[in-house]
C-alpha cells in the first residue's frame, strides 16, 4: 500500500465519499419519489471508480469532464454536499449553472470541472482541447473525460481519440462500463467484448481495471496521469462496474434487466466491498463507522434543508449571460 | 504613420491572422491543411513557418473534433481560430456549435466563455455544388450566444476578424468564397478593428434600401449604381453582423426611404432575410411605402454550375424588386 501514496487516511477518505455519495444518491432518490426534485440522475454502484479516479488526480486543478452519472467524482473533486443539492433541486445558488442545465450536468468553474451538454461524448473532445491548451501553456495539468460505454459509439469519442493519441495531449479517456446505455445492452453498442480494446487502434494504452475497486482504479488513474503530465499521451481506462440503480428517476429498469441480475451484481457492491476490507486491515473500526454514519446523516440533512430553503432563480436573470459583450 | 497596402480580402484575412498571432501569444489557429499547405483557400499561408505546428495546428479531418477540441482550448485559455474548410462541412460540428460552444456562458452563469472564432468560407459564384456553396448563415442566427459575421470587403475582413478574435463570445466568421479574391483594397497593416453589431451604409440613397451582406454586396451596389442611371437613388446597407442584428442602423435607412430590398444567397424560406422583413415592419410600419421584397437563392440544394448563374440573386433581380417596390 504505501508504493502507490494511498495513506490510510486518504483510504478512509475515499471511503467517506463513497458512503457520502451513497448516502447523498439515496436522499436524491427519495426528493424525487416525494415531488421535490423533478429528475435524478445517480452514481449508485459506481462510487469506487469515480472516487478512486478523483483521487489520483491533483483535485481542483486538473479538469474533469464529467457526465450526469458521476455524483461521486464531484463529491470526491471538491464540490459540497450543499452545492450538489442547489444543482439538483436547481436553485439560484447552484454553482454551475444558478438552475439552467439539466440536474446531474455538474459543473464547477472554480474546481475545474467542466459542465457538459446533455449529448453523450461531446465532453471527450473538450477534453481533448483542453488538454491542448495545457500542452501549450505547459500549466501542467491533467484534462479527464468521463462516460459510459454507451457514449463510445459515438463520432466525437472517435474524433477525441484519435486526436488525442496523434498530438500526444495530456488526457485520460476514463470509462465507466456498467454494460448498459440505458437499456441497451453492451453487446449491442459494440463487437468487441471491452472498450478498451479500442484504444489500440488510437494508438494509445488500453487499461481495463475492476471499478468496483477504488485503489486499483486510483492506481490506474495515478498511473495514466503521470504518462500525461510526462508528455507520453492519452490512455483509455474502462472501469467495468454496474449501476444498482435506473438509469434516472424516469426510467424502470425493470424492462431489460432481471431482478437476479441485479442482486448478484449487489454482492460486488463497491461500498460493501471496500468497508470489508478497510476493517480487515484495521483502518476502519465499528465505532468509527458509525460516528462517520451520524456525520453523513447530518450532512446530508443540511445539504437538503439548506438547498430546500434556497431561492429559485430570479426570472429577471434570464438574459443574462447569453453574451459576452454586445 | 499608417502603412497600408493595396490586399484582396484573402490576403487581409491572413494578415488579420499573422497579426492576432504575433500580438497575443494565446492566439492560436486550427483546422485542415491550415499548416504546410497554409489552407486550401491559403489563408493561413506562411503562418506555420512562422509560428510553427504549436500555434498553427493541422487536425485530424473531423470538424466536431475541431470545434469540440477548440472549444476546450478556449475554456483553457487559449484564443482559438478554428477553420472549418467549407462551411457546408460544419454540419458535422453543428453539436458544439450550437449546444456547446454558444451555451457554455448561459449555462454556466457567466463562470465559462468561450472565445472562440470559427472560419469558413461559404457562398456560391465558384462553380461548386451543393455542400461547397451551401449558405448557412440563418441556422447560426437562430442559436443565442453565438455571434455571426460576415464582411464584404478586404477592410472589414481584416477588422472584423481582429474584433472577432478580441471578442470574448463565439464568433463564426463567414467567408465570402467569391469575395477572396474580387479586388483589392487599401488595408492598413497595423491592428485595427471594425466593431462586431455594427452595420455598414454603403452607399446613402432616398428612394429605396437594399440590404445585402456578404457576396450580396457588391451586388447591391452595382443595382444601385445601375437605378442611379435611371434617376432611382438607391441607399445599400451591408449588414454584416447577422447576428445579433444591428436593426437600428437598418430601421434607420428603410424609415427614410420607406422602401426596402432585401438580398442574400442563401434560400428564401426562413432565411435571414424574413427575420429582418418581420423586424423592419415592427419597427418601421407607418413609413413602409411598399412591401419590404426578398431576392434569394430558390428554395432547393445548391444546384449544379450550369445553373448557378440563374440560381444566385443577380443585378437584374435586384433591378426588378427595386422596381417593384418603388412602383407598388
Amino acid at each position: 500500500m504505501a508504493d502507490n501514496g494511498l495513506t490510510p487516511e486518504l483510504m478512509l477518505d475515499m471511503y467517506y465519499h463513497m458512503a457520502l455519495s451513497r448516502a447523498m444518491d439515496d436522499r436524491m432518490w427519495i426528493l424525487n419519489r416525494q415531488g421535490r426534485a423533478p429528475v435524478v440522475y445517480t452514481s449508485n454502484g459506481h462510487e469506487a471508480a469515480q472516487v478512486g479516479s478523483a483521487f489520483a488526480l491533483n483535485r481542483g486543478e486538473d479538469w474533469i469532464c464529467p457526465y450526469y452519472r458521476d455524483l461521486a467524482l464531484v463529491l470526491a473533486y471538491g464540490m459540497t454536499p450543499r452545492e450538489v443539492m442547489l444543482h439538483v433541486l436547481g436553485r439560484a445558488d447552484d454553482p454551475n449553472s444558478g438552475g439552467r442545465q439539466m440536474p446531474a450536468h455538474w459543473g464547477h468553474a472554480k474546481l475545474h470541472i467542466l459542465t457538459g451538454g446533455s449529448v453523450v461524448a461531446t465532453q471527450d473532445v473538450h477534453a481533448t482541447g483542453l488538454a491542448l491548451a495545457s500542452k501549450i501553456l505547459k500549466d501542467g495539468r491533467v484534462a479527464v473525460a468521463y462516460f459510459g460505454e454507451g457514449s463510445t459509439s459515438q463520432g466525437e469519442f472517435h474524433e477525441a481519440l484519435n486526436f488525442a493519441a496523434v498530438h500526444k495531449l495530456p488526457v485520460i479517456f476514463f470509462n465507466e462500463n456498467n454494460g448498459y446505455a440505458i437499456s441497451v445492452p453492451s453487446r449491442k453498442q459494440m463487437a468487441v467484448q471491452d472498450v478498451a480494446a479500442r484504444a489500440q487502434g488510437y494508438g494509445m494504452p488500453g487499461v481495463i481495471v475492476d471499478g468496483n475497486d477504488p485503489v486499483k482504479v486510483y492506481e490506474v488513474v495515478k498511473e495514466a496521469a503521470d504518462r500525461a503530465r510526462r508528455g507520453d499521451g492519452p490512455t483509455l481506462i474502462e472501469a467495468k462496474t454496474y449501476r444498482f440503480v435506473p438509469h434516472s428517476s424516469d426510467d424502470d429498469d425493470r424492462a431489460y434487466r432481471t431482478r437476479e441480475e441485479v442482486q448478484e451484481a449487489k454482492k460486488r457492491d463497491p461500498l460493501i466491498l471496500f468497508e470489508a476490507r478497510l476493517k480487515e486491515a484495521g483502518i476502519l473500526t465499528d465505532e468509527k463507522l458509525k460516528e462517520m454514519q451520524q456525520q453523513i446523516k447530518d450532512v446530508v440533512n443540511d445539504a437538503t434543508d439548506y438547498a430546500e430553503k434556497a431561492p429559485l432563480p430570479d426570472p429577471a436573470t434570464l438574459w443574462d449571460h447569453v453574451y459576452g459583450s454586445l | 504613420m499608417d502603412v497600408v497596402a493595396s490586399l484582396t480580402m484573402i490576403q487581409a484575412i491572413n494578415q488579420a491572422l499573422d497579426l492576432a498571432l504575433a500580438t497575443d501569444e494565446r492566439v492560436m489557429v486550427l483546422g485542415e491543411d491550415v499548416g504546410p499547405n497554409g489552407g486550401v483557400f491559403r489563408a493561413t499561408e506562411g503562418l506555420y513557418e512562422k509560428y510553427g505546428g504549436q500555434r498553427v495546428v493541422d487536425t485530424p479531418l473531423a470538424e466536431s473534433a475541431i470545434v469540440g477540441s477548440a472549444v476546450g482550448l478556449a475554456l483553457g485559455g487559449m484564443r482559438p481560430v478554428a477553420e472549418i474548410q467549407f462551411l457546408g462541412f460544419i454540419f458535422e460540428a453543428m453539436d458544439q456549435m450550437s449546444t456547446q460552444a454558444s451555451r457554455l456562458r448561459f449555462r454556466s452563469q457567466g463562470r465559462h466563455h468561450v472565445p472562440l472564432v470559427v472560419r469558413a468560407p461559404y457562398g456560391g459564384g465558384v462553380r461548386t455544388p451543393e455542400i461547397h456553396s451551401d449558405s448557412l448563415e440563418a441556422l447560426f442566427s437562430h442559436l443565442p450566444g453565438l455571434k455571426v459575421v460576415t464582411p464584404s470587403t478586404p477592410y472589414d475582413a481584416k477588422g472584423m476578424l481582429l474584433a472577432s478574435i478580441r471578442d470574448p463570445d463565439p464568433v463564426l466568421f463567414l467567408e465570402p468564397m467569391r469575395l477572396y479574391r474580387a479586388g483589392r483594397q487599401e488595408v492598413p497593416e497595423a491592428w485595427y478593428e471594425v466593431p462586431l453589431g455594427e452595420a455598414r451604409v454603403v452607399r446613402t440613397g432616398d428612394d429605396v434600401t437594399l440590404i445585402a451582406y456578404g457576396p450580396m454586396v457588391p451586388v447591391a451596389e452595382a443595382a444601385a449604381d445601375s437605378l442611379a442611371s435611371a434617376g432611382i437613388s438607391a441607399e445599400v446597407v451591408d449588414v454584416r453582423t447577422l447576428s445579433p442584428l444591428d436593426l437600428e442602423t437598418l430601421t434607420q435607412s428603410v424609415t427614410k426611404t420607406g422602401r426596402a430590398v432585401i438580398v442574400h444567397e442563401a434560400q428564401r424560406t426562413g432565411g435571414l432575410g424574413a427575420e429582418i422583413a418581420a423586424s423592419l415592419q415592427e419597427r418601421a410600419f407607418l413609413s413602409l411605402e411598399a412591401p419590404i421584397t426578398r431576392v434569394t437563392g430558390y428554395d432547393t440544394p445548391f444546384p449544379m454550375p450550369a445553373l448557378e448563374d440563374w440560381w444566385l440573386p443577380d443585378v437584374e433581380r435586384v433591378k426588378a424588386a427595386a422596381e417593384f417596390v418603388l412602383h407598388y
